[in-house]
């Protein structure tokens, strides 16, 4: 998130779009609803008539895939009614002519035929995020898991640059981080392309920095991102794969293809608290601490780190991850991993990862802190972009319309799209709590009454849900929430593996799987 | 913010501006008894048991009325007392009275009021209760409502409201007859209720109350290992086992809120199914290995490989210590930058 959870309070406007607030982020769900209590206008903008839209002023149910139209839709409305901020694109952006002439494609016709949704209906939400400031962009993997899901991104910054709705209070570009701490294993450089502080791995400079602070020879190369990672055990490059609490039998996209991945790979290790489906695959399985039995820290979605402590002893003879890959690198003869508690990591963290120079167990005991926190002694930042944007000007992008890799065709006539329940979280974890698996056991195919009506179906028919993938078989939900032509699923439930019908078409830049839009066919099974 | 002085009891009290005079009262250590208030909601007044009079004048609610300089405040009188005890035994008359099977009988309002009032069970015996038996509600995993409990506070109602912002409460009903209930008297897990447990943490009389209570021995605070939003999360240990969770009101995410998962989706950490012990695959079979075998082994198994031989997938369940760790593993010993999380799914 650019701004901060607390700033949501203040927020004139709060714009959520392919975020399922209240059942993925229930606590900023509810804040937002609070926030709308007391005046603040919620828009939002889903296929599907999610739950928050029960406290919104405005609901925009477009079509799957059509966010950059609705968005350079906006943004065409915005200009053309002189509802800019003029003087903000001026002095802190860069770009404007090329973006303003990539609107042309976009009249209103083209629009209301590609989102479903009038233009008066556009203008009026335009308006409105336009005009009651300060304006505050939300969203979620809606926005992402696409194949032009880079572009939404994009589009979401240019509007808010467009407005001047960024670098002040309660405004913003916010993603909602999904899991606990995946904005710190982005931050400490669990991806293929950057070291610890998003420093990246094929810049000279950076390379040298960590082979001094490491005292080892580093590739200069990007590494293979998570999917591509399983195209290359399919291809005989990747050899052993080492898993760390990752489940991806079930949450990867195209699932089928990541398990023949699990079972052909020559060797894999699985650090996990349970047996999950893709640790079955595994040649030797660690048994993981939990969170509750490890000191340590994790970093939300406002990038704050805050404190994790060990509640509980670990159960049986299972040991925190860092501990279980510090003595596989010593046993390896590795020197460099003497790290007797995390703390001894977070020194060397401090060391080499700028962002988080300043950050110290003693700093967080309280409240944690914001990074960017480059010293001891700054205070940690609350929002981002202030003043100056973080490469400098803001850069508009012109963008152009991308349908979905996957549309319907007479074979394949609805569409699929994914979301999360309240209830779970992934799939190991919740599915064994008594009470979340009382609240909700099962996979339910949400369905509109006219699709059903079609097909015959009625709610809790068992149905297959077929797409050029595979098939997977649960119960129906006949509802309104989705629009005409939009079917639903999860994927908390290995029972009925989503994940092995959707497709993993990716984005060309952020490699993430196309999840949010897939072409099946439902079938009522006797 | 402006300060101000008055007098309770003959007492001079510092207040702030836009303090009731039960907050001034409060925060200065003098109890004035109630069952509606709470401090996170906006006052209604409703219990009557606050009443107080000011400059001598006739009863004022002090939940409703704004401290003002100057004044003199009076939290007792014959009459003041006379009002709370007739408003109390009204209130108690229908309760049931079997408090050591009650959840709430470590903390409960009633009768925290009841004692300062010195309500004796004689003095009930002249009125009439209703004697209706209501049906409990025990439809959620978590906690249950026990209608036959409630006095009728509305903190719950307006919890819903004003802080989780879903109005999944009303009242059902008139005059005597009224209850709390969910849209068409429905289960609370057939209603839109999310389940978040916070009217339940709020309840002041063990009418919504967690189905398996236990009190904490003590208490740590971490943060919960569910979503981005990192709420900050004190669980009460008893032993080594988890048997409480209670909100951090001070942590800047979710100040004093939780969602169902957070207040009450631990429940895996004890599972059964827990691995304990590190597997070794012999023959297609998982073997339990010591962790110096298992270490070993995969230390001389992935010796044979390097770069882009090696792929890892790191955690965003885990710490950022594990995280870092695992990277520089995979990086500095493997020789490859091939890593990655789920941040994509």
């Amino acid at each position: 998130m650019t701004n901060s959870i607390a700033e949501i309070d203040d927020a004139g406007t709060i714009f959520v779009i392919g975020s399922n607030t209240t059942s993925a982020h229930p606590v900023i769900g509810q804040r937002m609803r609070r926030a709308a209590r007391n005046g603040a206008t919620i828009i939002v903008a889903n296929p599907k008539e999610i739950d928050l839209v029960r406290s919104a002023s405005y609901f925009i149910q477009h079509k799957p895939g059509s966010d950059v139209a609705l968005l350079m839709g906006m943004a065409r409305y915005i200009i053309e009614n002189d509802l800019h901020d003029k003087e903000f694109i001026a002095e802190r952006c860069e770009n404007f002519e090329a973006f303003e002439e990539s609107l042309a494609p976009f009249t209103p016709e083209f629009v209301e035929e590609i989102t479903g949704v009038s233009w008066e209906e556009i203008g009026q939400v335009a308006r409105i995020y336009a005009t009651n400031q300060p304006a505050s962009i939300f969203y979620a993997m809606g926005i992402t898991q696409h194949t032009h899901g880079t572009d939404n991104v994009m589009a979401t910054a240019n509007l808010a640059m467009l407005t001047g709705s960024v670098g002040k209070p309660s405004t913003g570009v916010n993603p909602l981080r999904g899991q606990n701490n995946v904005q710190g294993a982005c931050d400490l450089g669990g991806l293929p392309n950057v070291y610890p502080g998003y420093q990246k791995v094929e810049d000279p400079a950076m390379k040298e920095k960590f082979e001094k602070a490491w005292g080892r020879e580093l590739s200069g190369k990007n590494g293979l991102t998570h999917t591509e990672i399983f195209d290359a055990i399919h291809d005989g490059t990747v050899k052993a794969l080492y898993m760390v609490g990752e489940n991806p039998a079930l949450t990867e996209a195209d699932a089928k293809h990541a398990q023949k991945a699990l079972d052909k790979v020559d060797f894999l290790v699985s650090q996990e608290i349970f047996l999950s489906e893709s640790a079955e695959y595994a040649d030797v399985v660690f048994p993981a601490a939990s969170f509750a039995e490890k000191e340590g820290t994790f970093t939300n979605t406002e990038r704050r780190v805050q404190r994790v402590r060990r509640v509980i002893p670990p159960r049986g003879n299972s040991k925190p991850d860092w501990w279980i890959v510090t003595q596989i690198a010593q046993a390896m003869g590795e020197k460099g991993f003497g790290y007797e508690t995390p703390d001894d990591v977070m020194d060397e963290i401090n060391a080499v990862t700028p962002i988080y120079g300043g950050i110290t167990y003693e700093r967080v005991e309280e409240i944690g802190l914001q990074w960017p926190c480059p010293d001891a002694d700054h205070p940690g930042t609350k929002y981002l972009h202030k003043g100056e944007f973080a490469r400098g000007k803001g850069h508009f992008v012109p963008l152009v319309y991308k349908p979905s890799a996957e549309i319907t065709d007479e074979e394949y006539p609805l569409i699929l799209t994914t979301d999360r329940s309240l209830y779970h979280f992934h799939s190991t974890m919740t599915r064994r709590d008594y009470g979340l698996e009382a609240l909700d056991s099962e996979e339910l195919v949400k369905i509109h009454p006219t699709d059903a009506e079609t097909l015959g179906v009625e709610s809790g028919d068992w149905v297959e849900v077929s797409s050029r993938r595979g098939t997977v078989k649960a119960r129906a939900q006949v509802t309104e929430i989705c629009q005409p032509g939009l079917c639903s699923m999860t994927f908390h439930f290995f029972e009925s593996p989503t994940n092995e019908i959707t497709n993993p078409a990716l984005d060309p830049i952020a490699k993430i799987p196309e999840t949010k839009v897939a072409a099946v066919r439902v079938k009522k099974v006797s | 913010m402006d300060q101000f002085t008055f007098t309770i009891d003959g007492q001079t009290i510092t207040a702030e501006d836009g303090m009731s005079i039960m907050d001034a009262a409060l925060a200065n250590d003098i109890y004035i008894p109630y069952l509606c208030h709470h401090p996170d909601l906006e006052p209604v007044g409703a219990c009557r048991l606050c009443g107080v009079e000011v400059d001598g004048r006739p009863m004022v609610m002090s939940c409703m009325t704004p401290a003002k300089e100057g004044t003199d405040v009076r939290t007792n009188s014959p009459a003041i007392y006379q009002a709370r005890k007739v408003a109390m035994e009204l209130l108690i008359m229908d309760h049931d009275m079997d408090c050591l099977a009650c959840e709430a009988a470590d903390d409960c309002d009633l009768l925290k009021v009841s004692a300062y009032l010195g309500i004796q069970p004689e003095q009930l015996e002249g009125l009439r209760p209703l004697g209706r038996q209501l049906p409990i509600d025990d439809s959620n995993p978590y906690f249950q409502f026990d209608p036959n409990k409630c006095i009728l506070c509305g903190i719950c109602v307006r919890t819903c409201n004003e802080i989780v912002g879903l109005g999944a409460l009303g009242y059902i009903n008139r005059g005597i007859e009224t209850v709390v209930g969910t849209f068409g008297d429905k289960g609370f897990v057939d209603s839109i209720c999310e389940s978040c447990g916070e009217c339940v943490v709020r309840c002041p009389v063990g009418s919504l109350a967690p189905k398996k209570p236990q009190l904490a021995a003590r208490e740590i605070s971490t943060i919960c290992a569910y979503c981005g939003v990192g709420c900050g999360i004190h669980f009460g240990v008893r032993g080594d086992e988890i048997v409480s969770t209670r909100a951090d009101r001070e942590s800047p995410a979710n100040r004093g809120s939780l969602c169902v998962k957070g207040r009450y989706g631990f429940n895996f950490i004890n599972h059964p199914d827990r691995l304990t012990t590190p597997l070794i695959k012999k023959d297609g079979q998982f073997v339990e290995s010591s962790w110096e075998e298992a270490i070993t082994l995969v230390a001389d198994k992935l010796s044979n490989y390097h770069g882009e031989e090696f792929a890892a997938l790191t955690s965003a369940k885990c710490t950022n210590e594990d995280n870092y760790v695992v990277q520089k593993f995979t990086r500095a010993v493997m020789g490859t930058n091939t890593i990655d999380h789920c941040a994509r799914l």
